[in-house]
């Protein structure tokens, strides 16, 4: 029965693609799966093949599947020493930059968005900033635009804001109404939440920072080197690179084109 | 259904051998582990539920003298031979094509990320028959639907007795589920393990 699900699986990927332009063919398989198991589950779809002829005939349950496929649960300031590094090592060469253009591909529900932006703004950055983050779920951008989250989230957001060396305390950063946290609207002034994907998209601006962590761990090698260069192509000349802490240019292609800046928090500069 | 008592290799020596447990397991595999032939270089993967500590104090606990690397798995690294390998905290580990690693940061399964479940299964779809699981200790039931996953893929399933096991609950919701799994002492499991270098790996195809 596992060479049916396979079969299913590849004729899955690619009906939606014809159908919809969203591009999974190059994801990888394990998550893949998993994540395709719960849908069917959740959607009551007993193979594949019945999820096959729901997602093409009705563009709701494509919706609902984009979000089992696409939307991660970010966490705000998740691995508080990647944050440390970038304060010491990665601010300082920023601060020369009369403007600065960060780009966060894969941003989904925005949480590492505010974590930047609150970094930026203690650093004396964000107001010479602008953010891109992107994602190819509409509603994942949706909730990333509105800043409002789980109020029971935010004891573990502000202890990993601390351990990240926070200056303040979190909640100077969002207000309490109807059980959720809201997120200061300032801190998204200067960014621009838009639709793009790694997969099918080019480059539209040149960025001295791109933070794409988290994201690659859910493409193949191919299509992973086909963001990385992307990430290339947009960074400026010593722009820098931050990966997720079990993310590595290591297996890619693209290696020779960066030198690793803080090898054990994964922050890559371009050569 | 195999025969009871002496526990050999599935079918073609295992490509891999992935190990889940909680509460009480590591007791279980500084038993298992030390005093490996060098001779059994199938890779071994391990999923403990442990507190999401970073950087993981694990690996460095179980290469104390082990006399073979035991690491965190980087995204995409392919599977080398004599490495143990342990899911890093806070991400769940996968077996995808190759066999290689796979992580991900979806959501918990069973309270827990990494998740033995999610190791066991994506294991078993890749691996099928040359896989062989243990199950240790533990205080919930996590594991217990992946080694469903890995009997239904004809792998080899062994489960720590409950009444040896400091927390039954792990090995007793897997035997639940898995009437087709071998139950064993440590001691016998840890025979088995070190049973598998060498001569154990090639199956009685006659001495050179």
């Amino acid at each position: 029965m596992q060479a049916v699900f396979d079969i299913e699986l590849t004729l899955l990927l690619e009906a939606i693609h014809l159908r919809y332009h969203h591009d999974f063919r190059r994801y990888a398989t394990a998550s893949l799966k998993r994540r395709l198991t719960q849908a069917m589950a959740e959607l009551g779809c007993q193979s594949l093949s019945g999820l096959q002829e729901k997602v093409l005939r009705e563009p709701e349950v494509f919706r609902q599947l984009l979000s089992f496929l696409t939307i991660q649960v970010s966490e705000m300031f998740r691995d508080p020493d990647l944050y440390r590094a970038l304060r010491s090592d990665v601010v300082p060469l920023l601060q020369t930059y009369p403007s600065l253009k960060i780009w966060v591909p894969g941003c989904s529900t925005g949480e590492e968005v505010y974590s930047l932006a609150i970094l930026l703004r203690e650093e004396r950055l964000l107001e010479r900033t602008l953010i891109y983050a992107t994602d190819i779920n509409q509603e994942a951008l949706r909730k990333a635009e509105g800043g409002v989250y789980e109020l029971e989230r935010m004891a573990k957001f502000s202890e990993a804001y601390l351990a990240a060396g926070g200056r303040a305390s979190l909640s100077d950063y969002y207000t309490v109404a109807y059980g959720a946290a809201i997120f200061d609207k300032t801190l998204r002034e200067d960014v621009v939440f838009s639709d793009h994907s790694l997969a099918t998209d080019g480059v539209f601006a040149e960025v001295q920072l791109v933070s794409c962590r988290n994201v690659l761990i859910y493409f193949d090698r191919e299509l992973q080197d086909r963001a990385i260069a992307l990430f290339r192509d947009s960074l400026c000349r010593k722009g820098f690179l931050c990966l997720g802490a079990k993310e590595t240019l290591s297996f890619s292609s693209l290696a020779p084109h960066f030198d690793a800046f803080v090898r054990e928090e994964r922050i890559y500069q371009k050569r | 259904m195999k025969p009871e008592g002496q526990v050999a290799p599935a079918p073609g020596a295992p490509q891999a051998i992935v190990i889940g447990g909680s509460a009480g397991a590591l007791e279980a595999l500084s038993l298992l582990l030390p005093g490996l032939p060098a001779d059994m270089t199938i890779p071994i993967v391990v999923v403990l539920h442990l507190p999401r500590r970073r950087p993981s104090l694990l690996a460095g606990l179980l290469g104390r003298g082990l006399g073979r690397p035991v690491r965190e798995p980087e995204d995409k690294e392919p599977f080398a031979p004599s490495v143990v390998y342990v899911a890093p905290p806070d991400y769940h580990l996968l077996v995808d094509k190759g066999p290689s690693f796979a992580l991900s940061v979806d959501e918990p399964v069973n309270f827990s990320r990494p998740s033995i479940d999610v190791l066991f299964q994506s294991a078993a779809d890749v691996l099928g028959r040359r896989l062989m699981a243990i199950l240790l200790s533990g205080a919930n039931a996590d594991g217990a639907l992946g080694m469903k996953a890995i009997l239904a893929a004809s792998g080899l399933a062994i489960i720590q007795a409950p009444e040896q096991s400091p927390c039954p609950a792990m090995p007793a919701a897997a035997i639940f589920l898995c009437p087709g799994a071998r139950v064993l002492p440590v001691e016998a499991i840890r025979d088995c393990l070190h049973g598998l270098g060498g001569a154990g790996t090639r199956r009685g195809q006659g001495t050179p």
